[in-house]
């Protein structure tokens, strides 16, 4: 045992790290939220879903553009320094997720811009003429909607994925030093956008088919916070002390209940008893996983800072 | 190239912190923030105890995550003596170097942008000390470069007994103390 | 009495303006010159000055940077700095910027202590203060003023006061502080230790602290000199209840139980002598007095002191072998904050015997023969000799009393014996925190009918006022010469950095205005204290333009230990290093130092404990905002267990009430290993309750308010203050 004493009172530092609020988690998860959209959009391209008129799907791209343009601005929102953001494009730093993330989500936005011109909102297609031509000749040609797809499915991948290695690249903070946050971030990404799409879908069909598509991220996102949490556990005292404000800390109660519960196990619960018929359809679900979906940016963001280095 | 580092010694530091008074003054840091600190650790139980007291700051890490997650380049390693710099004019303050930093030794200046200890580069470059090895009542703080074997700080690290901190982290701190 | 006081200052050295042009030309090839020349050219301006923050006058320079006051630094020539200012020193500063400085002269508005001002301006200030003052003295006399003034910048006043003609001038560091030692080591070697202490740190093989924290005590030189005792391996042995940063560097620790330092002493000298360890020759040759001495202490084996002191006896054997392995460059450090349990005189008595029997008295390694310039003070007039004498020490009750007593005269002014005491002059003096008791402070300044302050900041005394008057800080004024007694003799000079920000005055300043408003125009020859310091200077054969452009100049240095050729004279009744004190004998005191146990607190209290951070002045520098961002309130170091046993842990607030049911502020508690379980410790200085210390006010527990009792030392009238208990209550 010892006694540690320290002068330092730095603010957001001391005494515990709090560098982020909840700007970042938001941005994490809208990031995710978008990452999700792009990837189902992407393969209803390839499944020609987007021709059928009232598809939930040809409304994606313009929530995709909404919500990624909200998430930028909460990005925006936290910086210090915000006169200085244009700094982050006028280079780019190869060993900065950031620098990444900037320049991704420069990419992202012509992706889901063509979306939407693929299948424009009403009002658009009023004020702009010729919009309805170009769209209708595009939807003709199926190597250009392909050739979208693709896009769209790798820009959403990248973005998913991204939003995790944001925070496990910064190794001071034991939480996050694990490879797993991003395909974990990704595919909670993945089910919030299909939860959203299930939400909104209105041919019963799509909201069944895209049910089935979130319970197996569901599944899949259960399965990697377990071992996101086993390999914490076995990497070292740091990490086991990370992995520790989850599994009996200051996080824990938010984790298990908000996290775990309430965004993936009911949800699940309740939409396999929707798809086996035990139960008749509800929009609930949906909405508890992209709750979870938020709650799990703010517990990893919130524990992660806290998390550090054995003191001595 | 120079490797400019730290080497300080526990036996004779007193945790006076007129280090970091002289740093406040020098660097004009602004109140309610500190770029050095004394961390005191009692080990023991009364009356058999030990104490070692340590001024902390940046430790310019040779392997530096602050500079690597910089998305601006604003973190960055000075061509002299490899010391790590913040350019405040391409700072936007995101804050990934304060979460990026093992020893939490970095903050938001008021003026929006991430400071630290500098070295006092401006002073070291002119050929004096930094201002808080200079000051230090008990002499117990010595600065140089780590690559020179003739240079104080590297004799004294063979002759002396010595660790870093968190050497675990992976950063290569060029601070030690000597015990 | 006195003639067996004379002034340990019989080796000054008539200094020749040549020599001492000689010493700072060599000395200008030094860094400072060097460091300030590339940094000319930024619009900077280096002014070498010296430091004011606490009374050791460090030299330093100043920095100004395009007209703004920038940092502060050691002065390289200066031999108490040696180039390095101690934190508080390197933040000083901070006093410039003090957003809680007194802007202008206060006068009191509504009752005494209602802290309700009206600003005025000096000319109104000082003609109020005047008039007072002569109905004082037209009524009582001029005795009936008296002067509290600490450090230099004082001079000024004192001069304008004995003028007026009282002799009642004093100041809390004799009786509250270092009173004790300077008598206790006066009777034994006929010499004080003086400040700055007259202590061969550097050189000493084996180093002995009793209480003395240096570290966090941070006289710079001190200091200094300790760490390179450390880093040359020095054995250290500390001394102290609580584990303190120079403990943390002893190779012996030992813990003892508050107040049993005497019991500690004895034992040592025991086994010195009893064992044969002591420095035969030595004694033989400068001792008188030795066999009965011898035979005093006979009984006081480490077996004796073990119970008292609870150190075992081996420990007491095994250290006192291991300071006589190193003799005679074992230095017992005498301390300075002395005043702890009222037989404080007679504990450092104790010091200075077991030093003689090391005989590091007048040696390398322990005490050596400081040496100061000679500056023939100014020509004035001489002063008025009172007819009835000093108010403090009436039938010289405190016999060994070397200084004139703060609490003899505050009790005089609430008694109004031997004489009534009308007016009080506070010149950098925070009465209110530096005097024990501050309930008898207030009542005797009921009884007042004038008060007036000198402070730069709105102190707890400043608070019951008549009158503020506002001083420039010492970054701000020239002040008077520091011609100090120490290893190596100098002359430094303070002058002004940078403007007040306002209204405020130097000492000087006042000083002389009053003088003209009270008709003492003769004893100011001088228009301005330019005109003061040349004369002073040229008639030193020094220059002026010498010390504005470096600061300090030096004396030529001079044999400082025996060995060397300094004169080995004791100016003692018996001319001798008296183990044997005849006069203590005649006055009816112990001539050969007793152990008396102090008495024990009420159950389940603990003792009250203070001393220094490395940060603070005293309750000076709180609200410096430099400062106050290194330390902005201290904790109450309660150990570990006990504070377990009453449920506190670190970080909780409490408050400390103390046996007469006094009750401090709110204070964290601060639950450690790092300190004996029947005591507890603050940091002197906060808990501040003055409204004009916004900065300050409410943070942290004043130690001084806690302290309603102490033991007044019969020998020379100190107050022991380590006499108070408290017990903590949780604050909901
Ligand atoms: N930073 C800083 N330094 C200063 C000052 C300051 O205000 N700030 N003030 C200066 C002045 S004027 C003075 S007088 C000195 C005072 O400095 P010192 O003379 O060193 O201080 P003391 O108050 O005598 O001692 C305080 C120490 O004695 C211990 N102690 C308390 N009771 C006992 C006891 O019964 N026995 C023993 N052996 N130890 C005990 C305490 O735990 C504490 O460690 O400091 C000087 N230096
Ligand atoms: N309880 C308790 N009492 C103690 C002590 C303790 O440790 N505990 N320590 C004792 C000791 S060792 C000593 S030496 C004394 C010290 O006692 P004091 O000398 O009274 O020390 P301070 O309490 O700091 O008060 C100094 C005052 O001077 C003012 N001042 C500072 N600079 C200037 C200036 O340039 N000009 C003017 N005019 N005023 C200035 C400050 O604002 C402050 O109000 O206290 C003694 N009393
Ligand atoms: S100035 Fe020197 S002695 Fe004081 S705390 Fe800093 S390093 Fe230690
Ligand atoms: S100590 Fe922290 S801020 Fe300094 S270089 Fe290392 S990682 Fe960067
Ligand atoms: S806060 Fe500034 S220095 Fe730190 S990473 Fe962001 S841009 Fe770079
Ligand atoms: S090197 Fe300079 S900047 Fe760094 S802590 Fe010391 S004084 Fe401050
Ligand atoms: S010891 Fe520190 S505060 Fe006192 S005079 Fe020297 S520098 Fe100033
Ligand atoms: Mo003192």
């Amino acid at each position: 045992m010892f006694e540690l004493v320290s002068t330092r009172h730095n603010p957001m530092i001391d005494p515990g790290l709090h560098v982020w609020g909840y700007e970042i988690p938001l941005y994490l998860f809208l990031g995710g939220f978008v990452a999700g959209i792009m990837v189902l959009f992407g393969v209803a391209l390839f499944r020609g879903r987007e021709a059928q008129r009232f598809s939930v799907y040809s409304d994606l791209p313009l929530v995709g553009l909404v919500c990624l343009s909200l998430g930028m601005l909460a990005l925006f929102l936290d910086l210090e320094h915000k006169l200085h953001v244009w700094r982050l494009y006028v280079t780019f730093e190869p060993w900065s997720p950031m620098s990444w993330g900037a320049w991704i989500l420069l990419l992202v936005y012509p992706v889901l811009l063509a979306g939407v011109l693929l299948s424009p909102p009403a009002p658009a297609l009023w004020f702009v003429p010729g919009l309805e031509k170009l769209s209708s000749r595009w939807k003709a040609d199926r190597s250009k909607v392909r050739w979208l797809g693709v896009a769209s499915v790798a820009s959403g991948i990248a973005l998913g994925i991204y939003t995790g290695i944001l925070l496990s690249s910064l190794g001071a903070r034991p939480l996050w030093s694990s490879a797993l946050l991003g395909p974990l971030f990704l595919v909670s990404g993945l089910s919030a956008g299909a939860a959203f799409a299930h939400l909104t879908a209105k041919d019963p069909k799509e909201s069944e088919g895209l049910a089935r598509a979130d319970n197996a991220f569901l599944i899949a996102e259960l399965a990697l916070i377990a071992l996101f949490l086993i390999g914490l556990m076995s990497a070292g005292e740091a990490q086991a002390q990370a992995a520790g404000l989850l599994l009996g800390g200051p996080f824990t109660a938010a984790f298990w209940t908000l996290v775990v519960g309430v965004g993936i196990v009911t949800p699940l619960v309740i939409q396999t008893l929707v798809l086996t018929h035990r139960i008749v359809h509800t929009r609930v679900a949906p909405l508890l996983v992209l709750l979870g979906g938020l709650a799990l940016r703010f517990v990893v963001v919130y524990a992660g800072q806290y998390s550090h280095w054995p003191r001595g | 190239m120079a490797r400019l580092g730290m080497v300080i010694d526990t036996r004779k530091c007193v945790g006076c912190m007129d280090c970091v008074v002289a740093c406040k003054t020098e660097n004009s840091v602004p109140e309610g923030f500190n770029r050095d600190w004394i961390t005191q650790k009692l080990t023991g139980s009364f009356p058999t105890l030990s104490l070692e007291i340590r001024s902390e700051r940046c430790n310019h890490c040779d392997n530096p995550p602050c500079v690597s997650c910089c998305p601006t380049g604003a973190s960055h390693v000075h061509d002299y003596g490899a010391v790590v710099l913040v350019d405040d004019k391409e700072c936007i303050g995101c804050k990934a170097c304060l979460a990026s930093c093992p020893y939490d030794a970095r903050f938001i200046h008021p003026g929006g942008y991430a400071d630290k200890c500098t070295f006092c580069i401006h002073r070291v470059e002119k050929g004096l000390d930094p201002a808080c090895v200079s000051v230090c009542p008990t002499r117990c703080m010595h600065f140089g470069d780590l690559d020179d074997p003739q240079s104080e700080v590297s004799r004294l690290l063979t002759s002396r007994r010595n660790h870093s901190l968190l050497p675990e982290a992976g950063t290569h701190p060029r601070i030690f103390y000597l015990t | 009495m006195t003639l067996a006081y004379p002034l340990s200052r019989r080796r000054f050295l008539k200094v020749s303006g040549v020599a001492a042009g000689a010493a700072t030309v060599a000395a200008s090839a030094s860094g400072l010159l060097r460091a300030a020349a590339p940094e000319r050219e930024r619009g900077l301006r280096r002014v070498p000055t010296f430091c004011d923050i606490c009374f050791w006058k460090c030299g330093a320079i100043a920095s100004v940077r395009d007209g703004a006051l920038w940092k502060i630094e050691g002065n390289p020539l200066d031999p108490l700095s040696q180039g390095r200012l101690c934190p508080r020193g390197t933040g000083g500063v901070g006093a410039h910027f003090d957003t809680d400085r007194v802007k202008a002269p206060l006068m009191r508005q509504g009752a005494k202590g209602g802290e309700k001002w009206a600003e005025v301006t000096w000319d109104e200030a000082l003609t109020f203060i005047a008039s007072k003052m002569q109905m004082i003295k037209a009524e009582h006399g001029p005795e009936s003023i008296a002067l509290f003034s600490h450090g230099l910048g004082g001079t000024f006043l004192k001069h304008t006061l004995k003028a007026f003609g009282t002799p009642n001038i004093t100041a809390p560091s004799f009786a509250q502080c270092r009173g004790p030692r300077d008598v206790g080591f006066n009777l034994t070697f006929g010499e004080e230790v003086g400040s700055p202490e007259r202590t061969d740190i550097r050189n000493a093989q084996c180093l002995v602290l009793i209480g003395s924290h240096l570290g966090e005590n941070m006289h710079n030189t001190q200091v200094q000199e300790f760490a390179e005792a450390v880093g040359a391996g020095a054995s250290i042995i500390v001394v102290d209840p609580r584990f303190s940063v120079a403990a943390s560097k002893a190779k012996f620790y030992l813990p003892i139980k508050p107040g049993a330092d005497l019991a500690l002493l004895l034992a040592w000298m025991n086994t010195l002598v009893t064992e044969g360890l002591h420095d035969k020759d030595y004694v033989a040759h400068f001792g008188f007095g030795f066999e009965a001495f011898a035979a005093e202490i006979a009984p006081f084996t480490p077996e004796w002191a073990y119970p008292e002191t609870g150190i075992g006896p081996e420990v007491i054997r095994e250290t006192a072998r291991e300071m006589a392995r190193h003799r005679p460059a074992t230095l017992v450090h005498p301390g300075r904050h002395a005043t702890w349990y009222g037989d404080d005189a007679q504990r450092s008595r104790a010091i200075a015997l077991l030093n003689a029997l090391l005989g590091s008295w007048g040696r390398k390694g322990g005490f050596y023969a400081p040496s100061s310039m000679d500056v023939p003070s100014y020509p004035y007039p001489p002063y008025p000799v009172s007819a009835l004498g000093k108010v403090d020490n009436p039938g010289r009750r405190y016999p060994f009393a070397t200084e004139t007593i703060t609490t003899g005269i505050r009790e005089a002014t609430i008694t109004g014996k031997p004489y009534p005491v009308k007016g009080w002059f506070a010149y950098a003096t925070n009465l209110i925190q530096a005097l024990p008791n501050e309930e008898e402070t207030i009542k005797a300044i009921q009884n007042l009918d004038l008060l007036v302050v000198v402070d730069v900041i709105g102190s707890e005394l400043a608070g019951w006022a008549d009158v503020i008057l506002p001083e420039a800080t010492y970054l701000e004024r020239y002040d008077e010469l520091n011609v100090e007694l120490f290893r190596q003799s100098f002359v430094a000079l303070r002058q002004p950095v940078i403007e007040p920000p306002n209204d405020q005055k130097p000492n000087w300043w006042i000083a002389r205005e009053l003088a003209m408003k009270l008709g003492l125009e003769a004893y100011y020859p001088w228009k301005d204290i330019e005109e003061y310091l040349n004369r002073r200077l040229t008639s030193a054969g020094l220059s002026f333009e010498t010390l504005k452009e470096k600061g300090i100049v030096l004396g030529p240095s001079q044999p400082l230990f025996f060995e060397e050729g300094a004169e080995a004279t004791f100016p003692t009744p018996s001319g001798k290093i008296e183990f044997y004190s005849t006069q203590l004998k005649a006055a009816g005191f112990d001539p050969v130092p007793k152990f008396r146990r102090p008495k024990a607190g009420p159950a389940g209290s603990f003792r009250l404990l203070f001393g220094r951070a490395p940060v603070h002045s005293f309750g000076r520098t709180q609200t410096n905002p430099i400062l106050h961002d290194m330390m902005s309130e201290n904790e109450v170091w309660v150990n570990t267990n006990a504070a377990g046993r009453y449920g506190f842990k670190s970080g909780d607030r409490v408050r400390l009430k103390n046996q007469d049911g006094v009750v401090s502020l709110p204070v964290k508690v601060r639950a450690t290993e790092a300190i004996r379980g029947d005591c507890v410790y603050l940091v002197h200085g906060f808990g501040h309750t003055s409204k004009m210390l916004r900065r300050a006010l409410g943070r942290g527990a004043s130690d001084a308010q806690l302290v309603t009792r102490y033991e007044t030392d019969a020998l020379m009238g100190g107050t022991g203050m380590n006499v108070n208990f408290v017990t903590l209550e949780a604050e909901v």
